[in-house]
């Protein structure tokens, strides 16, 4: 694991030469600033796209499968959750506030955002190595040994090792992976199979989805999924240390130099 | 010296970065002008949601403009299409329904030669159009019935709308239900002045006798009893400007989403 040493060698060399306060620029971050920056956008709208899908699901807290469904209809299943219109029978004996105006401007927002944002992300990775060198596991790694060990390691909540803060271990690069190229590309696949004129122009975007209640019943779906990504994300950042994953994220380096001098 | 030549690079490089950001500011004006040209602005691009309302419309407008409607076929068509709840109908209402509507018009004024009102027999005796379409509230339900009507784009056509027309106002009887949509949708062969539906007459839940049908965008621009159109340059003058009621309660006014 050379790559890491070499990273982390000219920290205390970089301090010991300058008696200036400009910041070493030779140590290459954790995490470049494309990285980074996308990031916290994306985090942004994550939340805004959360809270806005939350506020509409609740306009309607049932879902169907196929082409149509209403309350006349039988559904897939109904959160067991109040409503915030008086359309939906939910057992609760009061009507929430409706929020969907708002809700629906800044969901259809922060997803063209986050859609150009990524994109950003994916071209720049193609560039950097970031996808090469940060991301595909190692072929030596890809082994049933290699996952039960992280796996293990990680039901266990064992420290992160030093050199995790400088690489995303076997797990991170598939979870990383599955969420870039799976999970954000299905949850706006079905979110524009709700178009309706979206699909007038590409009406197999949700023909092949079973339908336009299909499309809505996967948004949600993949929604969880990508929560539960989000919960989990958050979890191992707090298990492997919040300040430094913290630091390296926003300021790029894992450790910060005035601790050195 | 090595910081003379720094200061210098940094001169240069703030003089090509100013060049750069007055290009970027520039390009994106004239990027304006030419959206607003082409019809790829819509009235809410304002405000702190107006940057994805614009790029919602202007790549819909682009991608979109002629497209149809998925169409169903009969097999499809919801055996309990639901009729959202309405408020209760004004006495004006109560008195056309009383005379089985053989007293409702539907004026047509505004940027148009021929300012025109027409009656549901009329209405029904120009070529009419059905369709087997998908109405979707913004709420999450839908429902797939047959409608029956003239396009608009005929009705249009009849009282001669004026070249430099950009919107159509259409009012409900009802108060404070109104909306409009831009030349694209009033000319596109799918947008229909409803009156049958499912092989009867439209049930007055589902907006009877007079509903506009508009499938590609979402249940809220699809208004229910309409009586006066208003075809126009602009959306000054009623409610807030912004071109809709639903817009004045803070949705957005293009639905095509």
């Amino acid at each position: 694991m050379a790559r890491m040493e070499s990273a982390r060698v000219p920290l205390p060399a970089c301090v010991a030469s300058s008696a200036s306060s400009v910041p070493d620029t030779t140590a290459p971050p954790r995490h470049s600033a494309v990285v980074r920056v996308t990031h916290w956008i994306t985090t942004l709208c994550f939340f805004a796209l959360l809270v806005t899908g939350a506020e509409i699901v609740i306009s309607h807290p049932r879902f169907y499968w196929g082409e149509t469904g209403n309350v006349l209809t039988k559904p897939l299943f109904q959160l067991p959750i109040p409503a915030s219109r008086h359309l939906v029978q939910t057992g609760y004996g009061y009507v929430l506030p409706d929020q969907n105006g708002w809700s629906r401007y800044l969901h259809f927002q922060a997803a063209w955002i986050a859609v150009l944002t990524g994109l950003l992300y994916v071209i720049s990775m193609l560039f950097t190595g970031h996808l090469r060198r940060d991301l595909l596991p190692d072929k030596s790694d890809l082994s049933w040994r290699s996952f039960s060990t992280t796996i293990a390691s990680h039901l266990r909540f064992a420290k992160a090792s030093e050199e995790e803060a400088w690489s995303y271990n076997l797990l991170q690069r598939v979870s990383y992976l599955s969420v870039i190229f799976v999970l954000f590309p299905l949850v706006i696949w079905t979110g524009l199979a709700m178009s309706p004129a979206f699909v007038s122009a590409f009406p197999a975007t949700v023909n092949v989805l079973g339908g336009q209640q299909s499309a809505r019943t996967l948004h949600f779906i993949v929604s969880l999924a990508l929560l539960l990504f989000l919960l989990v994300h958050v979890v191992m950042i707090c298990v492997a240390g919040f300040k430094s994953r913290m630091r390296a994220m926003i300021t790029g380096q894992p450790t910060a130099h005035k601790e050195r001098t | 010296m090595s910081d003379l030549s720094s200061r210098k690079l940094s001169r240069r490089k703030l003089i090509v970065r100013g060049l750069a950001a007055t290009a970027g500011v520039a390009g994106l004006g004239v990027a304006a002008r030419i959206a607003q040209k082409y019809g790829l602005v819509p009235p809410d691009h304002g405000g702190i949601y107006g940057l994805g309302e614009t790029l919602t419309y202007a790549s819909q407008r682009l991608l979109t403009r002629h497209s149809l409607a998925r169409e169903f076929s009969k097999s499809q068509i919801s055996k309990r299409p639901l009729a959202n709840e309405i408020e209760p109908p004004s006495d004006e209402f109560k008195r056309l329904q009383a005379g089985r509507f053989a007293d409702w018009r539907l004026s047509v004024d505004g940027m148009v030669a021929r300012p025109a009102s027409f009656s549901l027999d009329q209405l029904k005796s120009y070529p009419s159009h059905s369709q087997i379409t998908m109405l979707q509230c913004e709420e999450g339900w839908s429902y797939i019935a047959e409608w029956n009507g003239v396009p608009l784009s005929h009705i249009l056509d009849v009282v001669g709308v004026l070249s430099q027309a950009r919107y159509v106002f259409y009012f409900s009887i009802e108060p404070d239900t109104w909306e409009t949509i831009d030349m694209a949708d009033a000319l596109h062969p799918q947008t229909l002045l409803t009156y049958g539906m499912n092989g009867d007459e439209l049930p007055v839940g589902h907006g009877g006798p007079l509903r506009l049908r508009i499938p590609r965008q979402l249940g809220y621009k699809n208004v229910k009893f309409i009586n006066h159109l208003t075809i126009t340059d602009n959306l000054k003058g009623v409610g807030k400007g912004l071109g809709s009621a639903s817009a004045d309660a803070g949705y957005a006014w293009y639905a095509g989403i």
